[in-house]
């Protein structure tokens, strides 16, 4: 009888290893760190190369109560979304390994109310953060910045880094010991530019994360993921610039999505608004999973559940026989 | 596996040893100026191997072969609905397209009250997704004590779609093809125990034929498929016996490439996957090669969103779904009502033109040529700009139908507004919502 070789690739490149957070010792005061990256195959192929670590799993809080979210998603977190320290102790509770820290837009942000919000984060969670400005050119800097410096030594990733908008998230970055998100609109080429920008300005490539953006289930995903197996593809076969780890967010996308956002007026054959919604969030974020994604933006406590669950078995090497 | 061009060219006349042959070398008999010419056209699929009168007996044989599909395409069918996986080429989907999407089957058990019920209700869905009707594949039903052939005589007239039979017992196996007779059904499984039998039901009935491996164990999987084959089963389903994520995405991974890469017949052919009652196992087996994924309970809220993920996954990336750029009526708009403008590309079409339409407010919708790129992805390629805007505008003559000279542009493309006002002189521009569902809110407000 024949015996069949195990198809391997040989790959000689490996996605960059990037720590988030800082405890102590090492400049920060966070209870524990948390490492992407370090993968020397395509995801969770442990029969022919290394998958160190699992995809880390953020759970978004905002500053304020959104005015936006789905029902669907405020009714799952509750009072919490009223004071944004117990909502960051709820998403901890929730299985978080990192909390996403995002600026709404409102009259009231300034810098200093920045800093405040960050203080009372800070203080409800010994977790890595990542934290997002209002996604306005001007005011995400005044925010970042502030952050930034509140923040000194922390280690968050701060966001979002465009080709329009880096320079001064960077030098925030440098200045204060933090890491950036790099964010470009699903293009493997403006990636990788993007990562060569921010890297000229004296930024190590061991502090870039890259976000490829995200589209959401029916509305444009496999773009995404194309990109993503691409990026993944090249880092695996040495490309350099585009090792950094990916950072997704398929929680703010897929709740963007009528499918998530509407209980009335939607065609019968969408089914249960709760299933379907947290569906539209749980495929989002798990396909982009398989394709590569090293940190997965989440909302729904009911989706971190699933992911987690995926990402375990994913994780326990059930599929190497050889 | 199939050759390129160059390969197919040392196995024509022009490239032969023998003088007899070689004298035939750019005959253009073929209907193509050389050999090498008629080689890259048979490289392409764009010519057949019959249009060489002089090729070699052995070439021949190597060209067929080659030509023959890496993963076989298999074809179940029922009342006219048919469903074909297989003939996938790529490993990635940007490497060229995936082509057969996997069909989506509900398992029910022939202990089942309402297993009928179930397959009505899953024969009839349907949901409409960017103008495609979305629709599920079949019925799984599984001998599990119970009567199997009154089940599947009940679900085979409850249910217009094709079905698998999930049975091991031969004996039972018979009776549940007798009752399905009429369709062309899948049969599952033939293992290391039951094969002989199952291969001699699956010839008799013309039926493909799935044959199970334990725990991920290839060989022994090839090895049935070689078995089956050699009773004269052509057609032929794999089941690795894993369930799941970690040892599903390893097999299933390892089997496509031996089937793509290295020319591993006896496992060229499609998967059969089990997702139990995991919608996000369902999404790893869609994306990750299987061509058969079975489901455990139906429910809407769940397929709906398996199937537009397959949809997505399954469209070809060269090709991303358009429309037709012009102007579109809504609810019967007059010349007072509302217009807006976006991009050709189907998903952001769709997705505007729906909110426009079930919110009743008339209106006009201008789509701009973005060469079927979404707002952002566009106005970052430099498709969906302020000329390109005026352009349609002026082309489509939609001033023409209005009374007013006001338009409305996507949130994302804010910054355009300046640019276009000199674009478009005299017209008022309106920046709208980002999100196309906030468009109902934003006319009722800002419009009057």
């Amino acid at each position: 009888m024949p015996t069949i070789e195990v198809p391997k690739e040989k790959w000689n490149g490996k996605v960059r290893e990037i720590t988030l957070g800082a405890t102590a010792a090492e400049g920060g005061t966070r209870a524990k760190t948390v490492t992407v990256g370090g993968e020397t195959t395509l995801p969770f192929l442990h029969f022919e190369g290394e998958i160190p670590r699992p995809p880390a799993i953020a759970i978004e809080v905002q500053d304020r109560k959104p005015v936006d979210w789905s029902p669907v998603l405020l009714e799952a977190w509750g009072d919490v979304t009223e004071d944004v320290a117990a909502w960051t102790k709820a998403a901890a509770e929730a299985g978080a390994d990192v909390i996403l820290l995002k600026f709404s837009l409102h009259d009231e942000l300034s810098p200093d109310y920045a800093r405040q919000v960050l203080r009372h984060v800070l203080d409800a969670t010994g977790l890595p953060l990542i934290v997002f400005g209002p996604g306005q050119a001007d005011l995400d800097n005044d925010v970042l910045v502030a952050v930034a410096e509140e923040g000194k030594g922390e280690n968050f990733v701060l966001g979002v880094c465009e080709d329009k908008n880096y320079r001064t998230i960077v030098a925030a970055a440098l200045a204060h010991g933090h890491l950036v998100n790099a964010r470009t609109a699903m293009d493997v080429n403006l990636a990788k530019q993007l990562n060569i920008l921010i890297s000229d300005m004296g930024l190590p490539l061991e502090r870039i994360v890259m976000d490829p953006t995200t589209g959401a289930l029916g509305y444009g995903m496999e773009y995404g993921y194309s990109v993503m197996e691409r990026l993944r593809l090249a880092a695996l076969q040495g490309d350099g610039m585009t090792q950094q780890p990916m950072l997704v967010t398929p929680g703010e996308e897929a709740w963007r999505a009528k499918e998530a956002r509407a209980g009335e007026g939607v065609p019968q054959a969408w089914g249960d608004w709760a299933e379907r919604a947290i569906n539209w969030e749980t495929l989002t974020a798990s396909t982009l999973v398989e394709s590569g994604a090293d940190i997965v933006v989440l909302r729904h406590p009911e989706s971190v559940k699933r992911v987690r669950g995926m990402i375990d078995v994913l994780m326990s090497k059930s599929g190497v026989t050889s | 596996m199939a050759l390129s061009g160059l390969e197919i060219y040392k196995l024509l006349p022009g490239s032969s040893k023998n003088p007899e042959v070689k004298k035939h070398a750019n005959c253009k008999e073929c209907g193509f100026p050389t050999c090498l010419a008629f080689a890259m056209k048979l490289g392409q699929k764009q010519a057949v191997l019959a249009q060489c009168p002089y090729v070699e007996e052995e070439s021949k044989a190597k060209l067929e072969a080659s030509a023959a599909p890496p993963i076989r395409l298999i074809t179940i069918s029922a009342n006219g609905r048919k469903l074909e996986v297989g003939n996938e080429t790529v490993l990635f989907r940007h490497e060229k397209t995936f082509y057969h999407e996997p069909g989506l089957f509900v398992r029910v058990k022939d202990t089942q009250a309402d297993a009928a019920e179930v397959a009505k209700a899953v024969g009839e869905y349907m949901v409409d997704y960017v103008g495609m009707n979305l629709t599920m594949n079949g019925v799984a039903v599984e001998a599990a004590g119970g009567d199997f052939a009154a089940t599947v005589a009940a679900v085979k007239s409850a249910c217009p779609l094709p079905l698998v039979l999930l049975v091991e017992d031969p004996a039972a196996a018979e009776a549940g093809l007798t009752a399905a007779q009429g369709t062309q059904s899948l049969l599952w499984a033939a293992t290391p125990d039951n094969w002989e039998a199952m291969a001699k039901l699956a010839a008799q009935y013309k039926v493909p034929l799935a044959v199970r491996a334990a725990g991920g164990d290839l060989d022994a999987l090839a090895a049935l498929a070689e078995q089956v084959k050699g009773a004269g089963v052509e057609d032929i389903v794999l089941d690795p016996g894993v369930r799941d994520y970690d040892s599903s995405l390893a097999a299933f991974t390892q089997l496509r490439r031996l089937a793509l890469k290295h020319n591993e017949r006896n496992v060229g052919y499609p998967i059969i996957a089990f997702a139990g009652d995991d919608p996000v196992l369902a999404g790893q087996h869609i994306a990750k090669y299987a061509g058969f994924v079975v489901l455990d309970r139906f429910s809407s809220g769940t397929v709906y969103p398996l199937l537009v993920m397959r949809a997505n996954i399954f469209t070809d990336p060269q090709k991303p779904i358009q429309v037709k750029p012009g102007i579109y009526e809504i609810n019967n708009p007059k010349p007072g009502d509302p217009l807006m403008v976006t991009t050709n590309f189907s998903i952001t079409y769709f997705s505007v033109a729906n909110e426009i339409e079930s919110s009743g407010i008339p209106g006009w919708l201008l789509v701009a040529d973005a060469e079927g790129m979404s707002v952002l992805t566009a106005w970052a390629a430099g498709k969906f700009d302020a000329e390109r805007i005026a352009k349609s505008v002026k082309t489509t003559g939609v001033a023409e139908k209005l009374s007013h000279q006001r338009i409305v542009i996507p949130g994302h493309v804010a910054v355009l507004m300046g640019e276009l006002e000199e674009e478009l002189p005299g017209w008022e521009i309106n920046v709208g919502p980002r999100e196309a569902v906030d468009l109902p809110n934003f006319l009722k407000m800002q419009w009057g």
